[in-house]
C-alpha cells in the first residue's frame, strides 16, 4: 500500500482541485468541489487501513530534499496521533461542501477553492515532519481562512477576519523565531524527529516553550487568548465555523503534542501545572460564558473554549490515559462541534437568526432537525455511549493521576456542559414556538450531511478502540522515549530533573498497570 | 601605451548599456510617435546581450582599470538582478506611458543610463567609481521622477528628490575625502589594508564611516534618512517609482555591503552598533507609519522603507558575525532578500500603475474596493503580492525573511529577529487592508466610474514574471540560494 506517496497525494490533490475549480464551468463548481473532497476522503482510507498499529514509528514516510541550505526537507510521515486528525479532516470536508451548497450563492468558485486550500494546508500541518515545512503549512492556512470569514461572513466580518488573522499571526511569529533558534541549538537541523532526540538546556527549553506556547495557545485557543474565537465563529459562514472549530483549533493542541512535549520535555513538564490551571480556567470560564449566550453560535464557540480545555488538560497530565483521551477528544470535538455548527447553519438558513429566542420550539415543525440537535448536544455533553464520554473519561482518569482537585474542577465543567447544552436544547427544540409555522424540516442533502457525524459519534462511543488502538503506541512512545523509563530510545537519554523523571515513571507505570487491566483488545 | 583592451572587455556590459542609451537618445527625435516602442525594444535587446555576458562571469574575480572596477560573482549576481528588474520596468513602461499619454522616447534612454550607473556601483572597487555610478544613477532618476511634466506632483517629486539626493551625495563625497585622509586610499582594498594594520584609532575614520552611512542611508531610504521617500514615490510616475523602489535600492544595498564588508570590515564593531539603531528605527517607523496610509503608493513607499529594515537586519548580522560562515550567510541573506523583494514590489506597483479610473491612475486604497469582482485575475495576483510582502508562506517574501532572520539568529541576534518578526506581524495589517478592499468591500457608488485594470500584452508579461518569481522563489529558492552563496565566495 505504501508504494504510492499517499501523504503527498493527500496534500496536493486538494490543491489540484482548487486549480481545477478555476477553469470548470460556473454550474459545475459545487459538484467538482464535492467530488474532490470525496475523492480526498477516499485517498485517506488506504492510509487508515494500511496503518500499522503495532509501531510508534512514522509511517508512509516520505523524504525529499527541498532547500539545500539551510537543510529544509520535504519530510512527511504519519503516526497514531496525526492519523485520526487527518481522517477527521478528510471526513469533514465533503460535509462542509454539502452544507455550503445553498448557503453560499456568491463567488462560489472562490469559496470552494478556499476550502480546498484549507484542507491541503491543515493536512500538511498534521503530517509535516520538518519544522519549516510545518510552519509553511501552518501559515498557509491563514489566508484562505481569512477570506472565508471576510468575504462570505456575516455583517461584522471585516473586524472578525482581521482579528482572527492578527491574533493567530502574532502568535506564530514567535514560533518562527523559536524554530530558528532551535535550528542552531539543536544541531543545525529542522527535522522534528531528530530535534526530539536532541537534549536542550533547561533555560533554552523554557524560552522555546514560551514561544511555542504563544503560537499554540492562540490557536487552541486557551484562556485568555481566546477572544478572537467567538468573533470569528459568529461571523464565519457555516462551513467556515465547522472548519475553524473542527480542524483549525486542533492545530494548536497538535502542536503541543508533536512539538512542545517531545522537543521540550523538561520545560513542558515544568509548565504542566500552569498549563493545567489555564485549562481548568478555560473549562469553567468557557462553560459559564456558554450559559450566558443568547446567540447559538456564540454558545457553541464558548463551549469550544471549554471543550478544548479538556484537550490541553489531558495533554499536560503526562499520562497515557490523559493524552490518549486528549487526542480522542480532539477528534470528538471536531465531529460534535462541527455537527452543532451544521445545525446552527441549517436553522440560520431558514430563520436568518441565530438567536435562541427567535428559534424556539422547533421540534414541532422540524422533528428531524430536533432529533439531530439532541443527538449532537448529548454527544457534546458527554453522555455515555457517545464519543465525548470516552474522551472526557480518559482525560479525567489521566487528570486524577495528576491531581484530584484538578479532576474535581474539570468534572464540574462536565456538569456545566450538561447545563448549558440541555438548556439550549430545551429552549430551541421544546420551548413555546416563536417562529412561524411554515419552516420546512431538514432536506435530504442536510440529512446526508449530518448522518455521517451521527454514525461517527456512536461508533466512537461504543468502539473507541477504533481510534485508541492506532494511537496507543505513538502515545506510549511520546511518554517513554524521553523519560528514561524503558523502551527503545535511539539516542542517549535526556537527563530529566529528578522529580520530573520520578513523576513520569510513576504515571507511566500507573498507565501500564491500568492498560493491562482494562487493556484494549 | 598599449590600449587596455582587457579593461574595456571587463566593462563591456556597461558600455553596451550606455551605447544603447545614447542610441535611443539619438534615434528619439527621428522616430515617429507610432514607432517609439521600438526604442524600448532596443533596450530590451541590450539587456538580453548583457545577461549573457554577465552570466559568463559568475566565477572569479578580476579587476580592471588599475583596480577601479571589479568583475566578480557578487557584482554579477546584482547585475543579473538589475537586468531583470530593468527589463520588467521597460515592459511596464511600455504599457504605462501609453496610458499616461507620455510620448518620450528618451525615457528609455534615461532608464538605461540609470541602470548603467547602478552597474558601475555594484562593480565599484574604488569609492570614486562608486560615486560616479551613484551620481549617474541618481541624476537619471531625478529626470525620470519629473517625466510627467504636466503634473505638479511629479515636478515636486523630482525637485525634492534632486535637492535631498544632492545633499546626500555631498555627505557621501565628504565621507570619501575623510576616508582618503584617514587611510590614504580610496580603493576598498587599500582602505581595508590601512585599517588592517591595527593602528587606526583615527576619529576621522569613524567620522568618514558615519558620513558614508548617511549617504547610503539616503539611498536605501533607511530611517532617519527616509523623509524624501513617500513624497517622491507618490509624485513620480508609478513605473518610475517601481524602478526606484527596487533597482536603485538593490544597487545601493549592493554597494553598501561591499564598502562596509570589503573596505570597512575592520571596524565592524564601530558601525554595527549604529546600524542596529538605524535598523530598529527603520523597522518601526516604516511599519507603523504605513499602517495609517490611505494612498497606496505612499503605503508602498513606507512598506519599502520597512523592507529596507528587514534587509538591514542581515547587514547588522554581518556586523555581529564572529566567523566567516556567519558573515557569508548574512551577506547571502541580504542578496536573497532584495532579489525576492524585487519581484513582489514590482508586481504590486505594476498593478497600481495600471489600475485606472477614466484613464487616470487611481492611487487611493478605495480604488481597490471590489476589484475581485471586476478583475478576478489581477485581484488574485495582488493578493499574492500582498501576502508575499507580508512575509507569509508559501511565497518568496517568507523565504527572504527566513534567510535574513536565520542570519540574525546565527550571529546571536535572536532579539533582533524577534523584534523584526513582531513588526512583520504588524505589517500584515496594512497589506491585508488592500486584500480586504479587493475582496471584502464594495466600491462606493458616488457616481465615480469604477477603476479597471488597463491590460496590455506587455503588462501581462510583467505580471507573469513577477508572479512566477514570487511563487517559484517561494517554493524552490534552491537555485537562487546557490547562486548567491556561490557569488559571495568571490567577495573579500
Amino acid at each position: 500500500m505504501s508504494t504510492l506517496p499517499w501523504l503527498t497525494l493527500l496534500i496536493f490533490f486538494p490543491v489540484a482541485g482548487a486549480c481545477a475549480l478555476a477553469v470548470v464551468k460556473e454550474s459545475s463548481v459545487r459538484a467538482t468541489a464535492l467530488i474532490c473532497t470525496v475523492v480526498e476522503f477516499g485517498l485517506s482510507l488506504p492510509v487508515w487501513f494500511g496503518f500499522d498499529h503495532g509501531t510508534s514509528a512514522m509511517q508512509f514516510a516520505e523524504t525529499a530534499s527541498w532547500i539545500a541550505f539551510p537543510p529544509i526537507t520535504y519530510r512527511l510521515g504519519i503516526d497514531g496521533i496525526s492519523l485520526p486528525l487527518v481522517l477527521m479532516t478528510t471526513l469533514l470536508m465533503p460535509l462542509c461542501v454539502l452544507i455550503s451548497w445553498q448557503a453560499i450563492q456568491t463567488r462560489v468558485r472562490g469559496f470552494m477553492a478556499s476550502l480546498l486550500v484549507m484542507e491541503a494546508a491543515t493536512i500538511g500541518v498534521f503530517v509535516a515532519l520538518d519544522f519549516v515545512l510545518f510552519y509553511v503549512f501552518w501559515e498557509a492556512m491563514l489566508i484562505p481562512m481569512y477570506l472565508l470569514i471576510g468575504v462570505w461572513g456575516g455583517p461584522n466580518r471585516l473586524y472578525a477576519a482581521i482579528k482572527f488573522f492578527l491574533y493567530t499571526l502574532a502568535g506564530s511569529v514567535l514560533l518562527l523565531a523559536a524554530i530558528l533558534v532551535l535550528y542552531f541549538q539543536g544541531g543545525e537541523t529542522f527535522d522534528i524527529l531528530a530535534l526530539s532526540r536532541t537534549p536542550l538546556s533547561p533555560v533554552l527549553q523554557t524560552w522555546l516553550f514560551i514561544a511555542f506556547f504563544a503560537a499554540f495557545a492562540v490557536k487552541v485557543p486557551m484562556w485568555p487568548f481566546h477572544t478572537w474565537l467567538p468573533d470569528a465563529h459568529v461571523e464565519a459562514p457555516t462551513a467556515g465555523s465547522v472548519i475553524l472549530a473542527s480542524v483549525l483549533l486542533k492545530m494548536g493542541t497538535y502542536g503541543f503534542l508533536r512539538l512542545s512535549l517531545p522537543i521540550l520535555p523538561d520545560a513542558s513538564y515544568r509548565f504542566a501545572n500552569a498549563m493545567i490551571v489555564l485549562s481548568l480556567i478555560a473549562i469553567i470560564y468557557g462553560a459559564f460564558m456558554a450559559l450566558a449566550q443568547a446567540d447559538l453560535k456564540k454558545l457553541i464557540a464558548y463551549s469550544s473554549v471549554s471543550h478544548m480545555g479538556f484537550v490541553t488538560l489531558g495533554i499536560f497530565t503526562f499520562t497515557q490515559q490523559g493524552i490518549e483521551g486528549a487526542v480522542l477528544q480532539m477528534v470528538n470535538h471536531g465531529i460534535t462541534t462541527g455537527a452543532l455548527f451544521l445545525c446552527v447553519g441549517a436553522i440560520y438558513e431558514r430563520t436568518h437568526s441565530r438567536l435562541i429566542v427567535d428559534n424556539a420550539g422547533l421540534a414541532g415543525p422540524m422533528p428531524r432537525y430536533a432529533t439531530f440537535l439532541v443527538i449532537f448536544a448529548l454527544s457534546s455533553l458527554g453522555l455515555p455511549g457517545t464519543n465525548s464520554f470516552v474522551g472526557e473519561f480518559l482525560v479525567l482518569v489521566g487528570t486524577f493521576l495528576w491531581s484530584k482537585i484538578a479532576t474535581a474542577v474539570a468534572a464540574l465543567g462536565v456538569i456545566l456542559a450538561a447545563a448549558y447544552l440541555l438548556w439550549m436544547v430545551q429552549r430551541v427544540a421544546f420551548g413555546p414556538a416563536r417562529t412561524d409555522g411554515h419552516l420546512h424540516d431538514l432536506t435530504a442533502r442536510e440529512m446526508l450531511t449530518m448522518s455521517p457525524l451521527v454514525i461517527a459519534i456512536f461508533w466512537i462511543g461504543f468502539i473507541p478502540n477504533t481510534l485508541l488502538t492506532p494511537m496507543h503506541e505513538s502515545v506510549t512512545h511520546l511518554l517513554v522515549s524521553r523519560s528514561g523509563v524503558d523502551g527503545p530510545a535511539p539516542e542517549p537519554q535526556l537527563a530529566l530533573g529528578s522529580t520530573a523523571a520520578a513523576a513520569l515513571e510513576r504515571t507511566i507505570l500507573d498507565a501500564r498497570h491500568d492498560a493491562n487491566q482494562e487493556g484494549p483488545q | 601605451m598599449r590600449f587596455p583592451w582587457s579593461d574595456v572587455w571587463a566593462i563591456l556590459p556597461e558600455l553596451l548599456v550606455i551605447g544603447a542609451a545614447c542610441l535611443i537618445l539619438v534615434l528619439d527625435p527621428i522616430t515617429s510617435v507610432a514607432r517609439k516602442d521600438g526604442l524600448a525594444w532596443i533596450g530590451l535587446a541590450t539587456l538580453a546581450i548583457c545577461c549573457g555576458f554577465t552570466a559568463a562571469h559568475m566565477d572569479g574575480r578580476t579587476t580592471a582599470f588599475s583596480g577601479l572596477v571589479i568583475l566578480d560573482g557578487y557584482a554579477a549576481f546584482w547585475k543579473l538582478l538589475l537586468y531583470v528588474v530593468t527589463g520588467l520596468t521597460i515592459l511596464l513602461s511600455l504599457a504605462y506611458l501609453k496610458e499616461e499619454r507620455i510620448v518620450l522616447g528618451e525615457y528609455y534612454g534615461f532608464l538605461l543610463l540609470s541602470l548603467c550607473g547602478m552597474m558601475v556601483m555594484v562593480s565599484a572597487a574604488d569609492l570614486l567609481t562608486l560615486y560616479l555610478g551613484m551620481e549617474l544613477m541618481s541624476l537619471s532618476l531625478y529626470i525620470l521622477a519629473g517625466v510627467k511634466r504636466y503634473e505638479a506632483r511629479s515636478l515636486e517629486a523630482a525637485a525634492k528628490y534632486f535637492v535631498l539626493g544632492a545633499f546626500s551625495s555631498g555627505m557621501m563625497l565628504y565621507g570619501i575625502s575623510l576616508l582618503f585622509g584617514a587611510t590614504g586610499s580610496t580603493k576598498l582594498d587599500g582602505i581595508a589594508a590601512a585599517i588592517g594594520t591595527g593602528e587606526m584609532q583615527d576619529p576621522m575614520l569613524v567620522l568618514a564611516m558615519l558620513l558614508l552611512l548617511v549617504g547610503f542611508g539616503f539611498k536605501i531610504a533607511a530611517v532617519p534618512f527616509h523623509m524624501w521617500t513617500p513624497d517622491v514615490y507618490e509624485g513620480s510616475p508609478t513605473a518610475v517609482t517601481a524602478f526606484m523602489a527596487v533597482a536603485s535600492k538593490a544597487a545601493s544595498f549592493a554597494a553598501f555591503l561591499r564598502v562596509f564588508v570589503e573596505g570597512l570590515g575592520g571596524i565592524r564593531s564601530d558601525w554595527a552598533g549604529l546600524l542596529t539603531l538605524i535598523c530598529l528605527a527603520t523597522l518601526m517607523i516604516g511599519n507603523l507609519v504605513a499602517l495609517v496610509q490611505t494612498n497606496i503608493k505612499r503605503m508602498l513607499a513606507y512598506s519599502s522603507i520597512a523592507h529596507a529594515g528587514y534587509a538591514l537586519v542581515g547587514i547588522v548580522a554581518i556586523g555581529s558575525a564572529t566567523g566567516g560562515a556567519e558573515t557569508e550567510q548574512s551577506i547571502a541573506s541580504v542578496m536573497l532578500y532584495l532579489a525576492m523583494y524585487a519581484f513582489m514590489t514590482l508586481g504590486a506597483f505594476s498593478i497600481v500603475a495600471m489600475l485606472r479610473r477614466n484613464g487616470l491612475e487611481s492611487e487611493e486604497l478605495d480604488a481597490f474596493a471590489g476589484l475581485a469582482r471586476r478583475e478576478p485575475v489581477a485581484a488574485f495576483l495582488m493578493l499574492i503580492f500582498m501576502v508575499s510582502l507580508a512575509g507569509l508562506p508559501p511565497t518568496a517574501g517568507f523565504i527572504g525573511k527566513l534567510y535574513v532572520f536565520l542570519a540574525a539568529v546565527h550571529s546571536g541576534l535572536t532579539w533582533l529577529a524577534v523584534f523584526a518578526l513582531v513588526f512583520a506581524a504588524v505589517s500584515a495589517y496594512y497589506y491585508l487592508r488592500v486584500v480586504m478592499a479587493i475582496y471584502m468591500r464594495e466600491p462606493d457608488q458616488g457616481g465615480a466610474p469604477v477603476p479597471v485594470l488597463a491590460s496590455s500584452p506587455a503588462l501581462t508579461i510583467v505580471l507573469t514574471c513577477a508572479t512566477a518569481g514570487v511563487i517559484m522563489l517561494g517554493l524552490f529558492p534552491g537555485p537562487l540560494v546557490s547562486l548567491a552563496t556561490q557569488a559571495i565566495l568571490t567577495l573579500r
